[in-house]
């Protein structure tokens, strides 16, 4: 039996919100009927204001899928378009004290459903961009698909570098063989064996081949190019300082504590880590900020 | 505990004869069997009579034929690579699409050690095909594995006859018949089946104790090596209580064999037609005129197994279910799979599986409150309309990313 929350529960036996709406003008399928997973998200928009005065939904799934359907729709009556988008998939999973790490792609198909939803109302069309694998790591919650595509964009050799940039493996290490298994593969694509003793030889045959002065500039220039988006969203970054393998910035303006903090550093480091070609971790400056972006990755 | 429990697939309840007759060898008879003092003596007689208690219920010839296990999954990978190892020259095994992960995924492991696993297929029905599994019963095939009965649905299967066919081959067959044992008779005297697993808890023994049947003369390469216990065929001092409480539960199957195909059979036949009488867009899976007799699998249509087994069990009721998210996998049951049931109806199928201890005061409830619960989820589905499923229902939802 699944370790669910009494929220989950609650939002399970007594769904808010569901059944049809009636006068939607912005609604949302999406889902995976193979994983047996499906969302209908129907909204009232008013046109003038942009804002959600109503909220429905219709959901073929389990319980933490019906759960999280209603929590979506609770959280995102009455706000407006722009700042119903900002929900994240953790948003949900916190509105319902937390999912198992099995059922985080419930969380995951509530804010795919509202962004289509969204997508419809303003008449473009939403594409899904991701794809769900096998989940392989229990303790983060990290899919087949992920690893798979880590691996390939980043040319991973080991079960460390694996954990270095997806985490999965970090936690319990059960999943090593399914690490290995993925990594044998993705390897046997490149023309690569893996082989679970190279990693001591490849840390001596590889040293950094940047002077500490050519790394920061390296990374400066990484960020300049990230900056025109943040900006978009009326924040910036600002590079503090370089120790070793931590990188310490400074979320400024809309970025800083918002809920989107961790979820944006976290795709900067992957960012940084694909063009660096090593393995860093981004680190916001201010103090206390950190344990919080830890807990959302 | 109250409720009504309908998964006797999953595992059992402990009848309270066995508990009693357990319980001796955790204190007074905790001596080893092996030990030359009078400690141990008692207990060697006790699992001598266990032995002969299960080689009983299963008919076999020798008592010497029953090696005691830890489980079913020991007993069915103990069988497999036993049979791999002493024939190390053929490099293929044929097993089914729908058997249990205890053997599927130990065949789809060795796939990786460089061997071909042919995987039966079945049909809507969930039947095999013999004509296919003829032609592939060849010099190169080093062991079959078949189940005997199916977890999921309670097909049964012909494991008698393809044991001869494979036997006429000089191929060793085996079967995990951890579902059959205890609910449909079986005589291995008259069989050419080599290798059959049962696993205790799934009869009213405790948890933890299997046999593996290795009939005399077989050929044999132990898994654990060790000791001299179960004649070299099996190290590790014995779990004496357990194997106890296994034999008895296995003389207590003997004698409730007629009431497990008479009495269950026509609980389980009332379940399954009240439910099938009262909710709509809903149909038993499997090979129902062909079956285990306390075994019911329904699919509902456009509603999700998971969803179903929280709300019935907050009406006490337990049961299972082959959905995708009961697993934690995104796939619906390989077993569903297989048999081309359609992905709305698949991630709905829940298993329900009965006992000699249910009733039909419980049989009963579970008619009303099933149809109030599968309505109650379809209201929430947006496969399904006002009265009934949406007019077609896979057009009337598309999801993006199916
Ligand atoms: C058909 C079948 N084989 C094997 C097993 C595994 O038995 P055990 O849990 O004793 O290892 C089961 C139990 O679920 C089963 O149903």
């Amino acid at each position: 039996m699944w370790d669910y929350s009494d929220k989950v529960k609650e939002h399970f036996f007594s769904p808010r919100n569901s059944g049809v709406l009636e006068d939607a003008n912005a609604v949302g399928d999406v889902g995976s009927i193979n994983c047996g997973d499906a969302l209908r998200l129907m909204l009232k928009v008013d046109p003038d204001t942009e804002t959600i005065v109503d909220a429905r939904f219709q959901t073929f799934g389990c319980g933490s899928a019906i759960a999280s359907s209603s929590a979506l729709t609770e959280i995102i009556k009455g706000k407006k378009l722009d700042d119903a988008l900002k929900v994240s998939n953790q948003d949900i999973a916190d509105y319902l004290d937390g999912l198992p790490p099995e059922k985080m792609h419930c969380s995951v198909m509530g804010r795919e459903a509202l962004q289509a939803a969204v997508a419809n109302y303003r008449g473009e069309e939403w594409k899904d961009d991701h794809e769900e694998g096998a989940l392989v790591c229990k303790c983060f919650a990290i899919d087949a698909v992920l690893i798979e595509e880590t691996v390939r964009a980043n040319n991973l050799t080991s079960v460390e570098d694996v954990i270095n940039y997806t985490k999965a493996g970090g936690g319990c290490s059960s999943c090593h063989e399914n690490i290995e298994e993925i990594l044998t593969k993705v390897m046997a694509e490149r023309g690569e064996t893996f082989s679970p003793h190279a990693v001591e030889l490849k840390e001596e045959a590889k040293p950094s081949k940047l002077t500490n002065l050519q790394r920061i500039k390296r990374i400066e220039t990484i960020l300049d190019s990230i900056r025109p988006q943040l900006q978009r969203d009326h924040g910036d970054i600002e590079l503090v300082d370089v120790d070793g393998k931590t990188i310490y910035v400074n979320m400024i303006g809309a970025c800083a504590g918002c809920q989107m903090e961790a979820m944006t550093l976290q795709g900067i480091q992957q960012r940084l880590m694909e063009d660096l070609g090593e393995f860093v971790k981004v680190v916001p400056s201010r103090a206390g900020s950190y344990a919080r972006a830890a807990s959302h990755v | 505990m109250d409720g009504i429990y309908l998964d006797n697939n999953a595992t059992t309840r402990v009848d309270d004869a066995v508990v009693a007759a357990m319980l001796p060898f955790f204190t007074e008879q905790f001596g080893n069997p092996s030990s030359m003092h009078s400690f141990g003596n008692k207990v060697g007689l006790s699992i001598k009579k266990a032995r002969m208690q299960v080689q009983e219920l299963l008919g076999a010839e020798h008592e010497s034929e029953i090696i005691f296990t830890s489980c079913g999954t020991e007993s069915d990978s103990t069988a497999i690579l036993s049979a791999l190892r002493a024939s190390p020259e053929k490099k293929e095994i044929i097993t089914t699409s729908i058997e249990h992960p205890a053997v599927l995924a130990l065949c789809t492991h060795l796939e990786k050690e460089g061997y071909k696993t042919h995987f039966l297929k079945v049909d809507e029905k969930g039947r095999l095909d013999l004509d296919e599994y003829a032609k592939l019963l060849t010099d190169k095939v080093a062991v079959v594995s078949i189940m005997w009965a199916n977890n999921e649905t309670g097909t049964l299967f012909p494991v008698e006859r393809m044991a001869e066919m494979a036997h006429a081959k000089g191929i060793p067959f085996h079967t995990d018949a951890v579902q059959a044992v205890g609910k449909v008779p079986i005589d291995l005297k008259t069989s050419k089946i080599d290798m059959l697993s049962l696993s205790g808890h799934k009869l009213h023994a405790p948890k933890g104790v299997g046999v593996l049947y290795l009939k005399r003369g077989v050929r044999f390469r132990p898994l654990l090596r060790g000791g001299h216990q179960e004649r070299g065929r099996r190290a590790g001092t014995e779990n004496t209580a357990s194997i106890v409480g296994l034999g008895l539960a296995c003389e207590q199957a003997m004698q409730h064999m007629a009431f497990e195909n008479t009495e269950v059979k026509r609980l389980r036949d009332k379940l399954e037609a009240g439910i099938l009488a009262k909710v709509p867009r809903a149909f038993a899976t499997g090979d129902v005129s062909n079956r285990l007799p306390n075994t019911s699998n329904i699919a509902f249509e456009f509603i999700e197994g998971e969803a179903i087994l929280l709300l019935l069990n907050k009406f006490g009721i337990a049961a299972s279910s082959g959905s995708a998210c009961t697993s934690g996998s995104l796939e619906p049951s390989h077993v569903m799979r297989a048999m081309g049931i359609p992905y709305t109806a698949a991630h709905g199928t829940i298993r329900f599986s009965l006992s000699r201890y249910s009733t039909e005061a419980e049989v009963d409830r579970v008619i009303q409150v099933v149809p109030e619960i599968v309505a109650q989820l379809r209201k929430l589905s947006p496969y399904w309309g006002e009265n009934g499923p949406a007019e077609e229902p896979e057009k009337a939802f598309a999801p993006v990313y199916a």
